[in-house]
C-alpha cells in the first residue's frame, strides 16, 4: 500500500488554481504560522492510483453481499447520486433565502410528508443528522413535554430494553436521564412484568426498537405502550429496523409518540465508510410542537422554513444533511407506497428463507419467524467463536454479519440480507455458513487462522490501544 | 421494481422451503386491527420522471455557478477540485459501512488514518477523531467534554464572536444536562472557555492571549476554526488550544446547501480517553504487517452504553475522506496558495468597498477572508437589488438575528477581480 508522504516530491500538487489578479495585501508576521502543515505532495495522477488502491482494500455493497445486521446494507441506486449532484443541491447555500431556496424547501416538504404518510405521524423534522442524534432530538423532545407540565423533576427515568443499540442509552444520559435496562423474556420480548414495575410516576419514557435488535416484532407492543402511557410517559420508538414494517404497520397508529429513521439504511443513502446519514424525526399529536427545525411548511405562494411552535431548538446547523435527504427522496419517490411495501414483503423474506437454509447448523436465537433479520450464534464447535466463524466467511467473499450484538445473545451473530439480494446470493451466503459449520469440526483451524484472503489478516486491536499511533 | 430481483417464481421457493404459503403470513406478529393500513403518497415515478421532476426542483435554487458569489458566514465557496468527486463516488468507498471489520476495510481505515494526520497537521493537535455531524455538534461536544473533565465545574463561557447558530447548537445540547452557557467573563467555576477564531465575521483574535485567560482561571481552552485560514495563521494547538473544532465544508466537501458538512474534533494526547467519536489507529497483523483499526472504542456507545463519552454512531465519514483527498491534492503549496488568495482578494474587496460612499468597514483589526460592511440602506435591500444582477453580495446579518444595515462580505480563492469590480460597481448604485 503506497503512503502519501513516501511518495510526495517538493512543489507537487494535483490542483490547478487561478493567480493572484489583485494587489497583495501583506500577511503580518505576527498572523504566520511558524511551522508549515506537512501534508503529502503528489501530481494527480498518484493521487488518483493510491485512493483507487486504497477503494480496492474494502468490501462494499458495489462488490460484496454485506449481510450487516440493523445497518440494512442495501443495494444505493446510481440515480440518488445523480439527483444529489444537481447543480441547485449541490451549490446552494443554506442562506441564500427562502426565496431562492424553494426547490430545496418543495424538496423537504414533500419528503416530511412521505415520511409521516408512511409511518402515521402528524409532523417531521429532516434536521437530525444520523439515527443517534434522531434520538437525542426524540429524548429531548419527551423532555420538555414534561417539562411544559411542570413533571420533568420528578420525571427522571427512561426505559430501555437490554435487547437495545447502545446509542439509546447513551442517548439517554446525553439528554440528562437515567437509563433503566428492561430485560427480555423468553420468546424474545419485552418482559412485560418487569416493564410494569417500572411504570410509576418517575417514568419520562421508554425506547423501544420494533421489530426488536433480534429481528423480532414485539408480540405484545399495544400493551407496552398502553402500560407507559398509563404511567403517564412517552413512546419513543429507535426506527433503525423500519425496512421491516413499511406498508405493513405505522408506527403512529400503535400509539409510539416520537421515531427516527435512518434515511442510511431504510431510504439508501449510501454509508460513505462510516456517513453522513439522515436521522429524519416524526411525531404524533402530543409531541409534534416540539420538534427541532426549522422544518418547511407550505404557504400560498410557495415554501416557507420556520422553527415549529413549542421546538427544542436547533440540533445542528441549517436544515439536515440535505444532500442525503434529495438521495432518500428519489428513493421513495421512485417507489411510492406499493414499492416501498414490496422492499418490506421481500426483507422479511430473503431474512426468513436465509434463516431455513442455516437452520439445521445455525439454528436461531429465538424459533419465530423472523422480520428483516435475525440472530444466531457462532459457538458451534469446541473453541470455535463467532468472531471465527466471521473472519472465515471473508475467504468465501462475504462481508460478516453484525457480531457480538445484540448483547443478551451470547456469540451473537446477527444476519439482514436486505430485500435487494437475490435468491441465489442468499444460497451461496448459506452454502458458505454450512460448509464453515462443517470445517469447524473437521478443519477449525482454518477458522482460527481466517482470513487468509485478504491483504492484512487478524490486526491486533488491544495493541492499537497499549501502544496508540493515531496519526503517520 | 423496487431494485429487487425476486420473481414470482423465486417467491415461490423461498416460501415452500420457510413452510409457509404466503408472505402475509410471516407478518402474523403485527396486531391484526393495524396490519396492512392504507398508505397514501402520489404515484410512483420511473427514472426518467424523478429525474426531470429533480431537475426542475434544482432549476428552483440559486446555484453558486450562476452568480457573482460572496455569501459565506458559515459555508463557504472553495473551489472543490474534480478529483473529489470521481474518487468518492467509488463504489468500494462510498458503500461499505462503518470498518467494524478491519480486513475488509483497509480502504476507509488507511483513508481516515491519514485524515487525521492531516488535520493534525493542520491544527497543531496531537489527536483527532473521525468527524462530527457538523462544526456546531462537534464544538457542543467539545463543551460537554470541558465539563466532564474539569472536576466540579459546569459552566461554559463563549467569547464574543461565535456564530449565532452555533450558540443555538449548544444551548439545545445542554437542555437535559447540568451544565451552564455563559457569555462574558471566565471565573473559579468555568470548565471551558470557546473562541472561534477567526471570528463568525472574520475578525482575527489574539488567541494566546485567550489561553492565558482560560489555564490561569483552570479552564480548558477551546478554539473553533476555519481549517482554510490555518494555510496561514497559526496553529490553534501552537496557542494552546486543549480542544479544537472546526467546520470542515470548506475542504472539498462543497455546501449542499448546508449539509453535509463536516465536523472535525481534535485534543491533546492526554485527553483521548474524555474524546467522543471514533479514533482510528495503527498496529500490526500476526503476521507483522501494518494495518489500521478501530480504537479506544471503550469510550463509546456500543461498548459503553449509558457511561459512553457521546451517543454518536454514524459520523461524517464520506466529508472526512473528501478533506483527505483535499488536503493531499493541494498539498502545502497548494492549501497555502487557497489561503493566500482568499487573504488577498478579501482585503482588496474590503478596501474598494470602504471607499465606497456611506459604506464603512465595521470589521476592525485584522480579518480573513470575511468582513462586515456597514451598510447605507438595510443590508436585506442591498441583497434583493443584487441578486437581480446575478450577485449575492454577502449575508445580511439580520438574518441571524443582527443589525439591519451589516452585509457580512466572504470573498475565497473563486473570486475572480472582475466579480470584485462588479460587486463594487453593483454597490454603487444600491438605492
Ligand atoms: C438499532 C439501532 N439504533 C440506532 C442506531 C444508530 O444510528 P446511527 O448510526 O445513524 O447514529 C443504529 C445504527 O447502527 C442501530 O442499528
Amino acid at each position: 500500500m503506497s503512503n502519501l508522504w513516501k511518495i510526495s516530491g517538493e512543489g507537487r500538487s494535483a490542483v490547478y488554481l487561478p493567480g493572484l489578479d489583485v494587489p497583495e495585501t501583506p500577511i503580518p508576521a505576527e498572523l504566520r504560522r511558524e511551522e508549515e502543515p506537512n501534508l503529502p505532495e503528489v501530481a494527480e495522477m498518484d493521487l488518483v492510483r493510491h485512493y483507487t488502491n486504497l477503494s480496492r482494500r474494502n468490501f462494499s455493497i458495489d462488490t460484496h453481499f454485506y449481510p450487516l445486521g440493523s445497518c440494512t446494507m442495501k443495494y444505493n441506486p446510481k440515480v440518488n447520486e445523480v439527483t444529489a449532484a444537481l447543480p441547485g443541491f449541490r451549490n446552494a447555500h443554506p442562506y441564500q433565502g427562502d426565496e431562492l431556496s424553494q426547490g430545496a424547501i418543495e424538496l423537504l416538504y414533500r419528503m416530511q410528508e412521505q415520511l409521516s404518510a408512511i409511518s402515521g405521524f402528524d409532523a417531521t423534522s429532516l434536521q437530525p443528522a444520523a439515527g443517534a442524534q434522531g434520538e437525542l432530538t426524540g429524548i429531548l423532545m419527551i423532555r420538555k413535554y414534561h417539562e411544559e407540565r411542570g413533571e420533568l423533576e420528578k420525571r427522571r427515568k427512561i426505559l430501555v430494553p437490554d435487547s437495545a443499540h447502545g446509542t439509546n442509552p447513551a442517548t439517554a444520559t446525553m439528554a440528562g436521564f437515567q437509563s433503566k435496562e428492561i430485560p427480555s423474556d423468553k420468546h424474545g420480548n419485552i418482559d412485560l412484568a418487569a416493564l410494569k414495575a417500572e411504570c410509576d410516576e418517575t417514568l419520562a419514557g421508554i425506547m423501544i426498537t420494533n421489530p426488536n435488535t433480534l429481528g423480532l416484532f414485539e408480540e405484545n407492543i399495544l400493551e407496552v405502550i398502553d402500560a407507559v402511557h398509563r404511567a403517564g410517559g412517552m413512546v419513543y420508538g429507535d426506527g433503525a429496523n423500519f425496512n421491516a414494517v413499511m406498508g405493513i404497520v405505522k408506527p403512529g397508529e400503535l400509539g409510539f409518540d416520537v421515531m427516527h429513521y435512518n434515511v442510511h439504511k431504510t431510504f439508501t443513502g449510501p454509508h460513505g465508510g462510516g456517513g453522513p446519514g439522515a436521522g429524519p424525526v416524526s411525531a404524533g399529536a402530543a409531541l409534534k410542537d416540539y420538534l427541532p427545525g426549522p422544518i418547511a411548511y407550505k404557504k400560498a405562494d410557495g415554501y416557507e422554513l420556520k422553527q415549529p411552535p413549542k421546538t427544542i431548538g436547533r440540533m445542528k446547523l441549517f436544515y439536515g444533511n440535505f444532500g442525503i435527504l434529495v438521495r432518500g427522496f428519489t428513493y421513495i419517490s421512485m417507489l411510492g407506497a406499493a414499492g416501498l411495501r414490496d422492499v418490506t414483503e421481500n426483507a422479511v423474506l430473503n431474512a426468513n428463507y436465509l434463516k431455513a437454509l442455516v437452520a439445521e447448523k445455525f439454528p436461531a436465537a429465538y424459533d419465530r419467524s423472523c422480520m428483516h433479520e435475525f440472530v444466531t450464534r457462532g459457538d458451534i464447535a469446541p473453541g470455535i467463536h463467532t468472531l471465527d466463524i466471521a473472519k472465515r466467511l471473508i475467504d468465501y467473499g462475504f462481508h460478516p454479519p453484525t457480531i457480538y450484538f445484540p448483547l443478551i445473545v451470547p456469540e451473537a451473530i446477527m444476519i439482514e440480507p436486505t430485500e435487494t439480494e437475490s435468491r441465489e446470493t442468499i444460497e451461496a451466503f448459506a452454502e458458505a455458513m454450512n460448509k464453515i459449520a462443517d470445517e469447524a469440526v473437521n478443519a477449525p483451524d482454518l477458522l482460527h487462522n481466517a482470513p487468509a484472503s485478504t491483504a492484512v489478516k487478524r490486526l491486533d486491536e488491544a495493541g492499537a490501544v497499549k501502544k496508540p499511533v493515531l496519526r503517520y | 421494481m423496487s431494485f429487487i430481483s425476486n420473481m414470482p417464481k423465486d417467491r415461490e421457493i423461498m416460501l415452500k422451503k420457510i413452510g409457509v404459503s404466503s408472505v402475509e403470513e410471516l407478518f402474523k406478529d403485527v396486531p391484526a386491527d393495524k396490519r396492512f393500513p392504507k398508505v397514501e403518497m402520489p404515484a410512483p415515478l420511473s427514472e426518467p420522471e424523478i429525474l426531470l421532476e429533480l431537475s426542475r426542483l434544482s432549476a428552483k435554487n440559486a446555484s453558486a455557478e450562476c452568480y457573482d458569489w460572496f455569501l459565506g458566514g458559515g459555508v463557504y465557496n472553495h473551489f472543490v477540485p474534480s478529483v473529489i468527486g470521481a474518487l468518492i463516488t467509488r463504489g468500494e468507498f462510498l458503500t461499505a459501512y462503518t470498518p467494524y471489520q478491519p480486513e475488509v476495510s483497509q480502504g476507509t481505515l488507511e483513508a481516515i488514518f491519514e485524515y487525521q494526520t492531516m488535520i493534525s497537521e493542520l491544527t497543531g493537535m496531537d489527536v483527532v477523531n473521525a468527524s462530527h455531524y457538523d462544526g456546531a455538534t462537534a464544538l457542543a461536544e467539545a463543551a460537554i467534554m470541558s465539563v466532564r473533565s474539569t472536576r466540579k465545574r459546569n459552566k461554559v463561557v463563549l467569547a464574543p464572536g461565535l456564530h449565532p447558530e452555533y450558540r443555538d447548537v449548544i444551548e439545545t445540547y445542554f437542555q437535559g444536562l447540568d451544565m451552564e452557557l455563559a457569555d462574558g467573563e471566565i471565573d473559579d467555576q468555568t470548565a471551558g472557555y470557546i473562541v472561534q477564531n477567526p471570528t463568525w465575521t472574520g475578525e482575527i483574535l489574539d488567541v494566546k492571549a485567550e489561553a492565558a485567560k482560560a489555564h490561569d482561571a483552570g479552564a480548558m481552552l477551546i478554539v473553533h476554526t476555519d481549517p482554510i485560514s490555518l494555510g496561514v495563521l497559526e496553529a490553534p494547538g501552537a496557542c494552546g488550544a486543549d480542544i479544537v473544532t472546526a467546520e470542515g465544508q470548506s475542504l472539498g466537501v462543497g455546501m449542499n446547501w448546508g449539509g453535509p458538512m463536516l465536523g472535525i474534533f481534535a485534543t491533546t494526547e492526554k485527553n483521548i480517553r474524555k474524546m467522543p467519536g471514533r479514533i482510528i489507529g495503527e498496529t500490526v497483523d500476526h503476521n507483522g504487517n501494518r494495518g489500521c483499526v478501530l480504537t479506544f472504542a471503550a469510550r463509546e456507545q456500543h461498548i459503553r452504553r449509558e457511561k459512553a463519552t457521546s451517543n454518536i454512531c454514524s459520523n461524517q465519514g464520506l466529508a472526512a475522506l473528501s478533506a483527505a483527498i483535499y488536503l493531499a491534492a493541494l498539498g502545502k503549496s497548494g492549501f497555502r496558495k487557497v489561503a493566500e488568495l482568499s487573504w488577498h482578494k478579501a482585503h482588496y474587496a474590503a478596501s474598494e468597498i470602504g471607499k465606497l460612499d456611506g459604506f464603512s468597514l465595521k470589521t476592525k483589526g485584522h480579518f480573513f477572508k470575511e468582513f462586515l460592511v456597514e451598510t447605507p440602506v438595510a443590508a436585506e435591500r442591498i441583497f434583493a437589488q443584487l441578486k437581480d444582477k446575478f450577485i449575492l453580495p454577502g449575508l445580511p446579518v439580520s438574518r441571524l438575528g443582527g443589525a439591519d444595515n451589516e452585509l457580512l462580505v466572504c470573498v475565497t480563492e473563486v473570486n475572480s477581480k472582475e466579480q470584485i469590480d462588479r460587486l463594487v460597481a453593483a454597490l454603487k448604485e444600491v438605492k
